[in-house]
């Protein structure tokens, strides 16, 4: 029979704490997103390039970013890296581990969405005297953010949660790293856990919804 | 002046121009007609330059277009061309789409651009349309948007291809106005078309294309009245 009491004071009580931790977590998966849309913009331009090494830098990235885990891609970034004697603090190495995957699967995104866009919108810039780069900036690279932008924040959804992994580099002040210690203090493992997964719940909403709001307000055409 | 010396173009094993010969003087306008693969567009594209040719020359006012050291970018400033799908840029207002080029390739003040844009928007009737995203304007409307976005650029030259093609019939009517109104302007102009009458109506001289040859060429008098080829023969008996 199962005899477990719930006892949610003490997770009550350090509610507080855990939604500091909540903030760190917020911040990592947002700067997280930001380096991953830069990169991925610099792959996506790779990929396009007439420049053979350029195009397999770009492909490999996007293949191990999408095809192993990201728990590995963390790990490389603290354990792996700290053997060539690079050593990155438990915040630096998570968001470097997501920032890679981000840009992966956000290239791929790109890729997809320059598809939707017709040539003849860079012929019809080109003809107006657009230097190419010119014209993929001002006239492809708008239309590309618009249709990439509601898969992004799959990603972006994606990339908060993946900040949960940081516990397995030592990350102790995220919300799953706060958690983990309360945890640990207090053997109160379900009702930290339940309490966390709201939160990471909420944040995950809220997010999508503000991304949505942003969508409307911003691509009205 | 636009010269055109023994161009040859191919896709891939296909020879699209066989060696065409042609010159536009400042102030024509030359209309272009032929059935469909008969090279007339790809001339266009070829004019200014986003199509490259195989041998031969085309000279702008002297300059080589396909010439290794030739300035693309600047020398399609003289050059406006209007597709047979108008393009807009459909993330930008109609005001925006049209002033762009001006703003960013010519360098011009905020100021200026905008002035420019609203003198031509409202030339081809769009006037109320400014704050408009292309997405709600009618085909027609659109491609007038086009017209006026190449006009913004103040090119010397004019290039049409098709501009009416993808339009409802109802539409057509406000877009070759359009044209007929920058022919009397004195705008140098070369229009495919496949608008016979409106090819009778504004042009100095219509020419013929036939399987990537230019079959004929002459004022619209003779071009029409008297064919001297079998094929423009049939190529006029087939669409009157």
């Amino acid at each position: 029979m199962f005899n477990y009491t719930f006892r949610w004071n003490q997770a009550l009580n350090a509610l507080p704490q855990m939604l500091d931790g909540a903030l760190v977590t917020l911040q990592i998966a947002l700067l997280s997103m930001v380096i991953g849309v830069a990169v991925a913009v610099a792959l996506t331009l790779f990929r396009l390039s007439g420049n053979r090494v350029l195009r397999a830098i770009a492909a490999t990235w996007v293949e191990l970013a999408r095809n192993t885990p990201a728990l590995f891609q963390i790990y490389m970034a603290h354990f792996g890296l700290g053997a060539f004697g690079i050593h990155l603090s438990p915040y630096a190495s998570l968001l470097a581990g997501i920032a890679f995957n981000n840009a992966g699967y956000l290239a791929e995104n790109f890729r997809g969405a320059l598809k939707a866009i017709p040539d003849t919108q860079t012929r019809a810039a080109r003809s107006l005297g657009m230097p190419a780069g010119q014209a993929f900036r001002l006239i492809v690279m708008p239309q590309m953010f618009r249709v990439a932008f509601l898969p992004a924040t799959n990603q972006m959804v994606w990339a908060i949660l993946m900040t949960s992994l940081g516990v397995t580099v030592g990350m102790n002040t995220d919300l799953a790293g706060i958690t983990q210690e309360l945890n640990a203090r207090s053997f109160r493992t379900f009702e930290f856990f339940a309490i966390a997964a709201v939160i990471y719940y909420v944040i995950a909403k809220a997010v999508t919804l503000a991304a949505q709001a942003f969508a409307w307000r911003m691509f009205r055409y | 002046m636009i010269e055109i010396q023994n161009v040859r173009k191919s896709f891939g094993t296909l020879e699209v121009l066989k060696g065409i010969d042609l010159f536009v003087q400042k102030g024509e306008v030359l209309t272009v007609i032929g059935g469909s693969g008969s090279g007339k567009s790809t001339l266009l594209t070829c004019i200014n330059g986003l199509e490259p040719i195989d041998s031969g020359r085309i000279l702008l006012d002297g300059t080589e277009v396909h010439a290794k050291g030739t300035d693309l970018n600047r020398l399609r400033r003289k050059v406006g061309i209007v597709f047979q799908q108008w393009n807009a840029f459909p993330h930008l207002t109609v005001l925006e789409n049209v002033m762009l080029a001006p703003r960013k390739v010519l360098k011009q003040p905020k100021a200026e651009a905008e002035a420019m844009a609203v003198k031509q928007l409202t030339h081809v009737g769009l006037g109320d349309k400014l704050r408009v995203y292309p997405s709600r304007l009618s085909g027609g409307q659109q491609q007038r948007m086009a017209i006026a976005r190449a006009l913004a650029m103040s090119p010397e030259y004019m290039l049409f291809d098709e501009v009416t093609s993808a339009l409802d019939p109802q539409l057509v009517g406000e877009v070759l106005d359009t044209l007929r109104m920058l022919a009397r302007e004195g705008m140098t102009m070369i229009c495919v078309t496949h608008e016979m009458k409106f090819a009778r109506e504004v042009s100095d001289r219509v020419a013929f294309f036939h399987k990537g040859v230019m079959a004929e060429i002459g004022p619209p008098d003779t071009f029409f009245g008297a064919p001297r080829t079998a094929e423009l023969q049939q190529f006029l008996s087939a669409t009157h």
